[in-house]
């Protein structure tokens, strides 16, 4: 080889290093995009507020990065309509080339926005919503839930009502793929009688005909899974109509939580729900969490709030450990598997379906020292509880 | 089915009922005064919720709230009608909708931009939160008990003004025959004002009673809009009375048909194809009550012209 | 009640005016090629969107702009459309050949019922029996658990086209495109032919007609069921391109924007319904782009055209052209 070739080889060499870390800087500045594709307006609004407001929050306590990086946030309203939800995460996936995608409240605009988003490959992080489906037979190596499996909420209730030893239940979820999930999760702990199963339409805010059927049926308690608005209309109705006298309410942690409590106040002290956090946890996550929440938006974040929180910290955590490198899809979703981040729930650790294997507490409502309704955490109902669907899933290769 | 069932039913069903006329008594009286058709109809429906919700906050009194905000709506209603749908009077009806449609759009968005896409609350006054006990072992919520009360007096204000004043007798005159009253020299700008300023009103009260019940939320007006122009078509254009007759009819059927149907449907097959099919033929029966009554009457029941 | 306006000094005959609806046409095949050429190939399913749904409102100004049927349910067709081949693909039937013309056939034939039924009565009657007739069919679609029910049905993929050619974002975008173009050349033919006279003359005054000799009803029907037909075939083109069929395509309030588009762009003219539909849906995408208020503006717009052009954009346009 003539040295005059060796010394255009060595700037061949060169130029392709410098093009390499060129490119490599060039990504590595570029932002890191998210689509929060949420409920922000009808019955439901209060909710993808609130994992907004989570989400939003986190990468604000992180100087606006994700895993070292700038970041950019896109917020779109899907009106809790599997048609718009779909559309714009269309929008978001192909005009926006969005790297991640998050935020969806309803599952079933999560499974209208699943298929375009899996399609492009684009990695979706849940901050709530946790289809069965997906947790079984539909499972997609670019889906994962930071929040939860439909059913587990409502499975840790089922539990509590049979301990507790009621023997009549009347049963109300809204008529939609989550409805469903956790009227069959209840049903898999609970083992007493079911005096009744109704499901309501998902924007229906007149319960008048639903509870001239408890009226008439008489059960020893009606356990409830009516999500935001739906749950506030709800428990204003039941009160109002008297009924509160003789049937105890129980419903999941959506339907207790500091939304609903916000909305009726008094008529909801004694209440019991379930959740797989509570703001009173004692973990130094949480801590600096509910602290900078409150002070950022003068209320007490939610269980959705904190979902959403901890999904921008699993995004953070997968951008750190695959070093930004967001086109190699094989190690982001590795990093997304390890999820090595502290969680506002404590630890947290994923199953083979990308679903969390996690606690469930019981909680009641009371009043605090400060005199605040809220939710009080009481003990464990599940410990290490993972879904029961895992079992159905071959996760397919990316 | 008990006795309580059905009169449970049946209370239900007269407050929906006359809800419902509060919206179809404007509509009707503009549609078949002024011959124009408005969709944006609801959207007052929705200011009037929003305003009273805001109005009652910030006084911590429904009754001030309430008040209040009829007033501002029909102020609002008035000023709508003299800047911009007076222009839409002369055209057809496919133009009218577009008009009106646009201005529901800018009042939704308008709604949005002020009060934002979250729903806001409205709270009942304290002393109607609870129950009533109607009957031994009937517990009845006082709430409703008082949107029944409002939608009576409502109708009777409604029925003397209609027929023992003079703007009354006018609108009475307009609506039959808009040619002959004009020629008889009513001031037919004023009374359109009016008129749709009362419509407005009423509105606004509909809005106040049934806030507390549902949620004041952005695109609350479309959802009833559709059942205020059923009711008025059953009860024919133009007639005060046809929007009572027709409302009373369109809120009994749609409350009985809620709950009986699903009870009959699961007594008839499983509590799945129940959940599934009730809903949805409970939604059709209005419609199927519509078409029947067309199909009898094609002009409805009390036509106004003629 | 007022009658609507007439839409030209040539009341009845209607043109193509090829000098400026050939360069239209060109600059429309040649979207994709810039779309590439920017990186971009969102644009080309943008397109198609409005594509699909100014054939939908072409549909329905051919009852509405030429026939004087005002009616209100009209997007329930493109919902029976769509479902038709959603439907049919669940159950594994995915040729194009077979789910788009029985698209169109089942709507057809539901609109040439509805019709039927509707067309007896006149005016705001007219407008709500059609409306109603919409609603049923949409809470039929929600009552339909096994095909999604109020959650939508996703299609696993395309129609299936057969001979080795797949439905790619540009193969549909030029499917969709000569599907419009020969939707309008249509519409004109029939327009300018004896049925499309008879039509408008019905339009402007059916009674004169009716004591002329002519089946008005029988006009009035076949009329109907065409456009149901027309707005079918937009409703399997919209299933393939969202890949997505819902109860929620079948809403009045679906209903009401095909009105507006068809108003908007401009009633009794044939392109009204393409002009109106472009105008709406690229409003609703660089509006919305710029603030998330964009209804406002939209709101603004529709009453400006209301107010100062009330035969739509189209007749602003015919205007100026001698």
């Amino acid at each position: 080889m003539s040295l005059a070739h060796l010394a255009s080889l060595r700037l061949v060499a060169a130029a392709a290093l410098a093009a390499c870390s060129v490119a490599a800087v060039a990504q590595s500045t570029e932002p890191v995009r998210v689509g929060l594709l949420s409920t922000l307006s009808g019955p439901g609004a209060g909710l993808g507020v609130d994992i907004r407001d989570g989400f939003q929050l986190a990468v604000k306590l992180n100087d606006g990065k994700l895993g070292g990086r700038a970041a950019e946030v896109i917020v779109a309203d899907d009106q809790a309509n599997p048609d718009v939800g779909r559309q714009t995460a269309d929008r978001l996936v192909k005009r926006d080339k969005v790297d991640f995608m998050t935020g969806v409240v309803f599952s079933n605009v999560m499974l209208a926005v699943g298929a375009p988003t899996f399609q492009s490959k684009t990695f979706y992080i849940s901050a709530n919503a946790g289809p069965s489906q997906y947790a079984g037979e539909q499972c997609n190596p670019y889906f994962f839930s930071a929040s939860y499996q439909n059913d587990n909420m409502h499975e840790a209730v089922g539990k509590t009502v049979t301990d507790k030893g009621f023997k009549r239940v009347a049963l109300i979820a809204p008529n939609y793929p989550a409805g469903k999930d956790a009227l069959t999760g209840f049903k898999r702990f609970y083992k007493g009688e079911v005096a009744s199963e109704t499901y309501t339409a998902l924007n229906q805010l007149d319960y008048s005909a639903e509870l001239s059927k408890l009226r008439a049926t008489k059960p020893d308690a009606v356990y409830i899974f009516l999500p935001g608005g739906l749950g506030i209309n709800f428990i204003k109705q039941f009160v109002g109509a008297g009924l509160s006298k003789d049937i105890t309410l129980f419903g999941p942690g959506f339907s207790g939580d500091e939304d609903v409590i916000k909305a009726v106040g008094d008529p909801m002290l004694g209440m019991f729900n379930t959740s797989q956090w509570g703001h009173d946890m004692d973990n130094a996550a949480n801590k600096k969490f509910v602290a900078a929440f409150e002070k950022a938006y003068g209320r007490l974040p939610t269980l959705y709030a904190a979902q959403g929180y901890d999904a921008a910290r699993l995004i953070d955590a997968a951008v750190r450990d695959s070093k930004g490198k967001l086109d190699d899809k094989a190690a982001v979703k590795k990093a997304l598997e390890a999820a090595k981040f502290d969680s506002v729930r404590g630890a947290f650790k994923f199953n083979t379906n990308h679903f969390p294997i996690q606690d469930y507490y019981l909680r009641v409502i009371t009043k605090d020292t400060k005199g605040r309704i809220t939710n009080r955490t009481l003990g464990a109902v599940f410990k290490n509880h993972a879904d029961a669907y895992v079992g159905n899933c071959k996760m397919p290769a990316l | 089915m008990s006795g309580i069932l059905l009169l449970e039913q049946a209370l239900n069903g007269l407050q929906l009922g006359l809800m419902l006329f509060l919206l179809a008594a404007g509509l009707t009286l503009v549609f078949g005064i002024m011959d124009m058709v408005n969709l944006a109809h609801g959207s007052l429906y929705m200011v009037g919720a929003y305003l009273i919700a805001t109005v009652s906050a910030a006084a911590d009194s429904f009754w001030v709230g309430l008040g209040v905000g009829v007033l501002a709506t029909a102020v609002l209603g008035m000023l709508l009608e003299v800047t911009v749908l007076r222009r839409l009077y002369s055209r057809d009806h496919v133009t009218q909708v577009l008009g009106t449609f646009a201005i529901l759009l800018m009042c939704n968005e308008g709604v949005r931009m002020v009060w934002g896409s979250q729903p806001i609350s409205l709270n009942p006054p304290a002393a109607l939160a609870g129950p009533v006990e109607l009957l031994p072992g009937f517990y009845y919520p006082a709430f409703r008990l008082l949107i029944i009360g409002v939608g009576l007096a409502t109708a009777l204000v409604l029925y003397l003004l209609v027929t023992r004043t003079r703007m009354g007798m006018q609108v009475r005159a307009g609506a039959s025959n808009r040619d002959m009253a004009l020629a008889m020299g009513t001031n037919v700008q004023r009374l359109f004002t009016a008129v749709f300023g009362l419509g407005a009103a009423l509105c606004a009260l509909a809005g106040g009673m049934l806030g507390p019940l549902l949620a004041v939320q952005v695109g609350m007006g479309e959802s009833i809009l559709i059942l205020a122009f059923v009711v008025i078509v059953i009860g024919g254009i133009g007639s005060i009375r046809g929007a009572l007759v027709g409302a009373l009819l369109v809120g009994l059927v749609d409350s009985g048909g809620r709950t009986l149907l699903p009870m009959l449907f699961e007594a008839l097959f499983s509590p799945q194809v129940a959940a599934d099919a009730a809903p949805a033929v409970a939604s059709i029966l209005i419609y199927v009550l519509m078409a029947t009554v067309l199909a009898f009457k094609p002009r409805g029941l009390f036509p106004a012209h003629g | 009640m007022a009658r609507p306006e007439p839409s030209s000094v040539s009341l009845l005959q209607h043109k193509l005016n090829l000098r400026w609806t050939l360069p239209l046409l060109a600059a429309l095949c040649a979207l994709p090629w810039v779309a590439a050429a920017l990186g971009d190939s969102f644009y080309v399913t943008l397109a198609t969107r409005i594509l699909v749904f100014a054939l939908a409102a072409t549909s329905l100004n051919l009852i509405l702009g030429f026939g004087g049927m005002v009616s209100f349910g009209h997007a329930a067709f493109v919902g029976v459309g769509a479902y038709t081949v959603g439907i049919l693909m669940q159950h594994g039937i995915t040729s194009a050949w077979l789910a788009w013309p029985l698209a169109m056939a089942v709507s057809a034939l539901l609109a040439l019922l509805i019709g039927a039924i509707s067309l007896r009565t006149q005016g705001v009657y007219f407008i709500m029996i059609t409306l109603a007739f919409a609603q049923m069919l949409y809470y039929l679609a929600v009552s339909l658990k096994a095909y999604g029910g109020d959650d939508g049905l996703s299609l696993p993929g395309r129609s299936a086209l057969g001979g080795g050619v797949e439905l790619t974002d540009t193969t549909l975008y030029y499917v969709t495109l000569a599907l419009l173009v020969a939707t309008v050349v249509f519409i004109t033919r029939l327009l300018n032919a004896r049925f499309g006279q008879a039509l408008q003359a019905i339009r402007e005054n059916e009674v004169r007609m009716a004591a002329l000799g002519y089946a008005v009803l029988r006009y009035k029907l076949v009329a109907f069921a065409l456009a149901g037909a027309l707005a079918g075939l937009a409703g399997a083109l919209l299933a393939n391109q969202g890949g997505f069929v819902s109860p929620s395509l079948m809403q009045w309030s679906q209903s009401g924007m095909l009105m507006v588009m068809v108003i908007l762009g401009g009633v009794g003219h044939v392109l009204g319904g393409l002009v109106g539909a472009a105008a709406f849906l690229l409003m609703e995408e660089f509006l919305g782009h710029m603030t998330e208020h964009w209804q406002l503006g939209l709101g603004a717009l529709l009453l400006l055209v209301v107010l100062v052009a009330p035969q739509g954009l189209m007749s602003l346009l015919k205007r100026r052209a001698p």
